[in-house]
């Protein structure tokens, strides 16, 4: 039995949900005979983890601060361990224009893009390269934050008049967006525990929304199917790549890395994240569950890694 | 092979009507907003701690030595007489003169809303609303799975003449609206009041086509200048208008407590909704209202409310003409809490509050106050709950997100030159068509 700090919500736009991935592991983790102690993440952090004294933090905080490195930085210097993924890894993924670069130097395919920052805009004249990129890239182009982990600030250009309301819309997230080339196909996730693939979750909208991001979020809207109905081979080929880019971005214990599986059967990484939901509907679970690994299991498991890992 | 099914534990148990409920992006961004550190001008929150805090002891102190075992007790389901004595002399101060016979109290205003869909509306009827229309309404309509046509609106409230023209439509599809949701006096969000010449041909309206009326009034004696306008209620005589107050803008939205107005038979079916929601309303907070008002000051209060919210408002649209770009436009409301301001459509305000909240600051992205995507570059600003420094510095933090925006979207359609340093002249912003037709190099 261990004490156990749940770090949850704080500030990121994804705050609701970390707040029903929180909650949903202080009931596991009770039931598992821990001590809980839970901490809506705020300025008051630090001396609450120095109050508390806990033998791990459990980071269930998605976005902003927990998924991209913060927390996992000021946990290392009061050197209490915690769950996931070290402050690399989270920095790496978060970072989707980082990942990218190094996903096309190890030759994993990702989607083309280009990425810019508001300077290059506002002083650099980037404006004018918007031509070339979208002849490059091709319509329907898809614009986002290069930090923001959902559906937030993800837009389809499916002309170039679309192309600067979505640029601004993007730059509403973050200082950074991308613009990546639209691979149309299936929807698929795999999530990985402990270095090992768990069946692929693929998401099929239900009323063919096709440029509908929200739907895929809620429920009712989107049929998750798991183990993914895929080819013969082609289950492994994607929990193969999946399990590369995990390692390549050097993440631990448990992350998500979605990818698209086009009509001519090629796979491409859209991206990864360190700390995927845990809530009822989220992919994680359900991956684990038809891997036969239950909530409570799961989370015993992910909590283990935490105890276990040798300090970085 | 799918465990789909087991993945999705409950979802099989929820009601269809829940599938139309909203959940959205914006709802999540919203939570975010009620944090300490962030200047809110998004809540419709009135100024509660401008309440003097010896009137509420005294109240209380009063129930509990003259009236604690009723106070603690169940009540009838159409509220206390004495309670509804204190509704009819706020009426009278707007002029409108109800027997206690015609209405019922309610927990605050927004169960109205909630009673009147439960007992007219099936699902997949029609109901008429302005657009923007109170995004609190927009969560009932839902769930009762309304399908709500709304009507645009300028400055002198909802046009009428698209109402015939909507009414003439669905005339011709064989349907009839169940009723018309309006709030004509200093409108949530849109700040504007519906003119003297609207509400007659509106009521005209009502009786000819014999239509359901509910108006919707909680910030009526909220005026800051100018003359009131005689309420629908008054115009209509409670024929076709159900009439809605609350005592939550005038004393306090903590007690919940709000009244319905409607014709007998109409007020029968509501009666029997309320039994099945919750029996009857707080019988402590009906007695807090009869002992407040035994005082004989309630109107006192809301003078001094008429005065700092006039103050508030004056410096939120000082502000705004401070700080926000030439494209914006923005309401001036005579009365009332919020001020509705427009963007230029290229500014999706959802995604400008993610920006704003990086300021913290927050607003109500327009798109909250409309059931069919609409309102996307629109917000509701609310003054009359912070304080006069605090409107100053949020107008100024959304400001300047926007004048960022709005440069950055100069910067990539050309518009703006770049000029060596990162200025530049802002010009007028080119509509959509004029977009459409420079991206496919036609200019």
């Amino acid at each position: 039995m261990s004490r156990v700090a749940v770090l949850k919500g704080g500030r990121s736009l994804e705050r609701q949900v970390s707040l029903r991935s929180g909650a949903r592991v202080e009931d596991a983790l009770g039931r598992l005979g821990h001590e809980v102690v839970a901490i809506d993440v705020g300025a008051d952090l630090i001396a609450r983890l120095r109050e508390a004294e806990p033998d791990a933090a459990f980071v269930a905080m998605h976005g902003r601060d927990g998924e991209d490195g913060t927390v996992q930085e000021l946990l290392e210097i009061l050197g209490i361990p915690y769950t996931g993924s070290g402050v690399l890894a989270c920095s790496r993924a978060s970072d989707k224009v980082l990942a990218k670069h190094l996903m096309l130097e190890a030759g994993i395919p990702t989607p083309d893009f280009f990425a810019f920052n508001e300077t290059a805009f506002r002083e650099l004249g980037a404006a004018d390269a918007l031509a070339a990129i979208e002849e490059r890239l091709e319509f329907p182009i898809v614009v986002k934050p290069s930090a923001q982990g959902s559906a937030l600030g993800i837009r389809f250009a499916r002309s170039a008049a679309d192309v600067p309301a979505a640029i601004v819309a993007a730059f509403s997230y973050d200082s950074r967006v991308l613009l990546e080339r639209h691979v149309a196909g299936r929807d698929l996730a795999v999530s990985i525990l402990d270095d090992e693939p768990l069946p692929v979750v693929e998401a099929v909208p239900r009323d063919d929304e096709f440029y509908d991001f929200e739907a895929r979020y809620e429920i009712g809207r989107t049929d998750f199917v798991c183990p993914a109905d895929l080819p013969a081979g082609l289950t492994e080929a994607t929990q193969e790549l999946a399990l590369r880019t995990y390692r390549l971005l050097g993440c631990s214990a448990f992350a998500r890395v979605d990818l698209m599986l086009d009509a001519a059967g090629e796979l491409t990484i859209l991206e990864t994240n360190p700390i995927p939901g845990l809530t009822e509907t989220s992919l994680l679970p359900q991956a684990a569950e038809a891997a036969g690994i239950s909530f409570d299991a799961l989370i015993e498991r992910i909590l283990e890694l935490a105890l276990t890992r040798q300090p970085a | 092979m799918s465990n789909s099914r087991d993945l999705e534990r409950y979802a099989g148990l929820f009601a269809t009507r829940t599938k139309v409920m909203k959940s959205s992006a914006m709802r999540d961004l919203m939570a975010v907003t009620a944090r300490p550190e962030v200047i809110s001008l998004a809540g419709g929150l009135p100024d509660t701690s401008s309440f003097p805090p010896d009137t509420f002891a005294a109240v209380t102190q009063r129930i509990a030595t003259e009236s604690c075992a009723k106070a603690l007790q169940y009540g009838p389901t159409e509220g206390l007489e004495e309670t509804k004595d204190c509704i009819a002399q706020v009426m009278a101060g707007e002029d409108m003169h109800v027997d206690p016979e015609d209405m019922i109290v309610t927990t605050g205003g927004q169960q109205v809303i909630d009673l009147v869909a439960k007992t007219l509306l099936d699902p997949g009827d029609v109901v008429i609303a302005e657009g923007p229309t109170y995004p609190g309404a927009v969560p009932v309509f839902c769930a009762y799975q309304a399908d709500v046509v709304q009507i645009e609106m300028d400055g002198a409230g909802m046009r009428v003449d698209l109402l015939e023209v909507a009414l003439e439509r669905l005339d011709r599809e064989g349907r009839t609206p169940k009723f018309i949701y309006t709030v004509p006096t200093f409108q949530n969000p849109a700040g504007v009041t519906m003119s003297l010449a609207r509400r007659r041909r509106l009521i005209e309206i009502a009786h000819e086509r014999e239509l359901l009326v509910l108006e919707d009034n909680p910030y009526g004696l909220l005026r800051y200048e100018g003359e009131p306008l005689p309420p629908l209620y008054k115009l209509d005589g409670g024929i076709y208008v159900m009439y809605l107050g609350t005592f939550s803008k005038i004393l306090s939205p903590g007690i919940r407590l709000g009244w319905v107005v409607a014709p007998a038979p109409v007020l029968d079916k509501i009666n029997l909704g309320k039994q099945g929601a919750d029996l009857c309303t707080s019988t402590l907070s009906q007695l807090m209202v009869k002992a407040y008002f035994e005082r004989g000051r309630w109107q006192d209060y809301v003078e001094s409310l008429t005065d700092s919210y006039r103050t508030r408002r004056d410096t939120m649209l000082d502000a705004l003409a401070d700080h926000f770009p030439p494209q914006a436009e923005w309401t001036r409301p005579s009365g009332g809490l919020f001020i509705w301001a427009t963007l230029p459509d290229f500014i999706d305000t959802t995604d400008l509050l993610a920006r704003a909240l990086r300021e913290n600051v927050a607003f109500v992205p327009g798109e909250a106050a409309f059931l069919d995507g609409r309102g996307r570059s629109s917000m509701r600003l609310n003054f009359s709950g912070s304080d006069e420094d605090g409107i100053r510095e949020g107008i100024r933090r959304i400001g300047e997100v926007v004048t960022e925006q709005v440069q950055l979207y100069g910067t990539l359609t050309g518009e703006l030159r770049v000029e060596p340093g990162g200025g530049g002249e802002v010009v007028p912003m080119p509509t959509p068509a004029e977009r459409e037709r420079r991206a496919r190099g036609g200019e």
